[in-house]
């Protein structure tokens, strides 16, 4: 256990020194990621404001605060990518991984939780900006703060894990980048992403309860938007915990098999 | 004393689809996709004892780095037995991986914006090596590297050698009992390459690792190899003494000769390779060696004379060449 916390702080040192030197790349990036939620913001603060004051019982302001906080919930939900196991399968580079006395995952939670913390320090100004522009409205308890601080990293983990199980796929086949489209066409419409889970037809939220996507964006921006009793964010934490135990169990079971498919390719 | 390495009847066959050209061949293999059986390593089988230094040689594709990847666990091999330090490697034990490294030319495992030390740092984590052992050890081989000026900068900043020597550093700070090195020196200038070679020498004689090391540059092999192991289209050719294989393979040997009159004619006496100001070099057979150097010093002023084995590059071909023949 010491060795696995050395490494992962190791790890995170790296990535943090790493990122750092591309802060200008990263805040670019960052800024062009904003455009997507700025885009939903006015058009629902619009619809809003058409409709008297509120749009599925979301204000002007707290649609300001549920895409800002989403700016921060899609920032820490960055993981290693299938595509990028698609990568490092193809060029070799996993053999290189492969060779350490230790999973390839821990390299990958460590290394993209370090990014995280300089993600949010060039977030910070950002939300300042934001929210100097559009006016959110937050109501924010101790308790929210701590649920909202668990929840983001559960969503990191689960989408670790969900990304993982796709990446790994390129063990059997090359070409699967219409399998990662269809994924994240789903987790679109089903986590939170494209609207609150609220404004949805009833099927999609019954729907979203059984899938994994809603705990990633809907469930953590929530936490801090103040919207949920204290049970529902326990309940909260509580699936998210979950889909990280079955997440991981099946990635357990993928990888052993695909490491006997392993052709350790590219050198 | 029991082996390090341990191989018998290995082998790993790859199943590659297969057509010809042009559209109606695509348009067959959607319904009935052919596949063709490679045979990448065809049942092979030696051992290797603790601290040897064994050169794998052959020509591209004969099979050497998928041998040295079922070794090191990268693939689960299609048939026969393989022993590495006791374990099997394809079970990829933890307690396994941290005995041995693999080392190949093309391999980068340095942070590239970083300085090598930070990689190094990481290296130690990965492998849980106690902070002070791991000081030493670095600080070991980067004086024994020459590294100390280069150790600072960021790994995108070096020279391919430079790079090659960190990643060398990196691969060996946990001090692992079995080296696999698949062309350590690829690419690499003859200074480098001597550098790295001393180096691999110098880590073999302090802690008796045993190392199997593929190399095209005979020099390579030459210096660090005892032993080594011939393989070709998956199968090995040859195993034993560097020595012996030069006897063994060697059809002729190379005299070297300067005579007083530089112009007299030599093609009688053998193969002439090469003249250069007055030094003429000769291909004889090596059956008849004896006789053509004595009848040289009867026939003609010698001032100097010298009868060298052929290149081991020029036999391992011939190794090659006979081989395919039969």
């Amino acid at each position: 256990m010491k060795r696995y916390i050395d490494f992962y702080l190791s790890s995170m040192k790296i990535s943090i020194l790493q990122q750092f030197q591309y802060r200008v790349a990263n805040y670019f990036y960052m800024i062009g990621m904003i455009a997507e939620p700025v885009i939903y913001l006015v058009v629902w603060s619009t619809i809003a404001n058409q409709q008297g004051g509120t749009a599925g019982g979301y204000t002007p302001g707290e649609f300001a605060a549920y895409y800002i906080v989403w700016t921060l919930v899609r920032n820490m939900n960055i993981v290693f990518t299938p595509y990028g196991w698609e990568w490092r399968i193809r060029q070799g580079n996993l053999s290189m991984e492969l060779m350490r006395p230790m999973h390839p995952i821990h390299n990958d939670i460590a290394y993209f939780s370090g990014w995280k913390f300089v993600v949010i320090i060039l977030w910070l100004p950002l939300a300042l900006f934001l929210s100097w522009v559009f006016k959110p409205t937050f109501d924010i308890t101790w308790a929210e703060g701590i649920a909202f601080f668990i929840a983001i990293w559960g969503a990191y983990l689960i989408r670790t894990m969900l990304l993982s199980l796709l990446g790994m796929i390129t063990f059997w086949t090359t070409r699967v980048s219409a399998i990662f489209e269809l994924y994240f066409g789903l987790e679109l419409i089903l986590s939170g992403r494209l609207v609150p889970m609220t404004l949805m037809p009833q099927w999609v939220q019954s729907l979203s309860n059984y899938l994994p996507f809603k705990w990633t964006f809907y469930f953590p921006i929530e936490t801090l938007v103040g919207r949920m009793s204290a049970q529902e964010l326990v309940t909260g934490i509580g699936m998210q915990i979950l889909w990280i135990v079955i997440g991981a169990s099946i990635l357990n079971l993928v990888w052993r098999a695909a490491i006997k498919q392993f052709s350790a390719v590219g050198g | 004393m029991s082996s390090v390495i341990t191989i018998s009847q290995l082998a790993k066959h790859y199943q590659v689809p297969e057509r010809e050209g042009g559209l109606k061949a695509a348009m067959a293999s959607l319904f009935n996709r052919k596949f063709r059986t490679v045979k990448a390593v065809n049942n092979i089988s030696f051992k290797i004892e603790p601290g040897e230094v064994v050169g794998f040689l052959g020509p591209n594709g004969a099979g050497k780095t998928t041998t040295l990847k079922m070794l090191s666990g990268l693939l689960h091999p299609t048939s026969g037995e393989v022993h590495v330090l006791g374990y099997e490697p394809f079970r990829r034990s933890y307690d396994y991986l941290r005995q041995i490294t693999l080392v190949m030319g093309n391999r980068n495992q340095l942070t590239w914006d970083l300085p090598a030390l930070d990689s190094f740092d990481l290296q130690r984590a990965v492998y849980g090596i106690p902070v002070d052992e791991f000081k030493r050890t670095r600080d070991d081989f980067i004086d024994l590297l020459d590294l100390k000026d280069l150790v600072n900068k960021p790994v995108r900043n070096l020279s391919l050698g430079e790079r090659m020597k960190m990643e060398i550093v990196a691969a060996l700070l946990h001090k692992p009992k079995v080296l696999f090195l698949d062309e350590p020196t690829l690419g690499l200038d003859v200074t480098m390459q001597r550098r790295i070679r001393a180096f691999i020498a110098e880590y073999n004689r302090r802690h008796n690792a045993t190392v199997l090391l593929t190399s095209h540059y005979m020099a390579d092999v030459e210096a660090l190899c005892k032993r080594v192991i011939v393989i070709h289209h998956g199968r090995i050719l040859f195993d034993g003494d560097l020595s012996n294989l030069v006897n063994q393979f060697s059809a002729y040997k190379t005299l070297s000769v300067t005579l007083q009159n530089p112009d007299a004619e030599l093609s009688q006496y053998g193969e002439v390779i090469s003249k250069d100001d007055g030094r003429v070099t000769l291909r004889v057979p090596k059956a008849k060696t004896s006789q053509v150097t004595a009848k040289l010093l009867s026939d003609l002023q010698v001032d100097d004379l010298t009868v060298e084995d052929a290149p081991v590059d020029d036999i391992i071909d011939q190794v090659f060449s006979q081989k395919e023949e039969a």
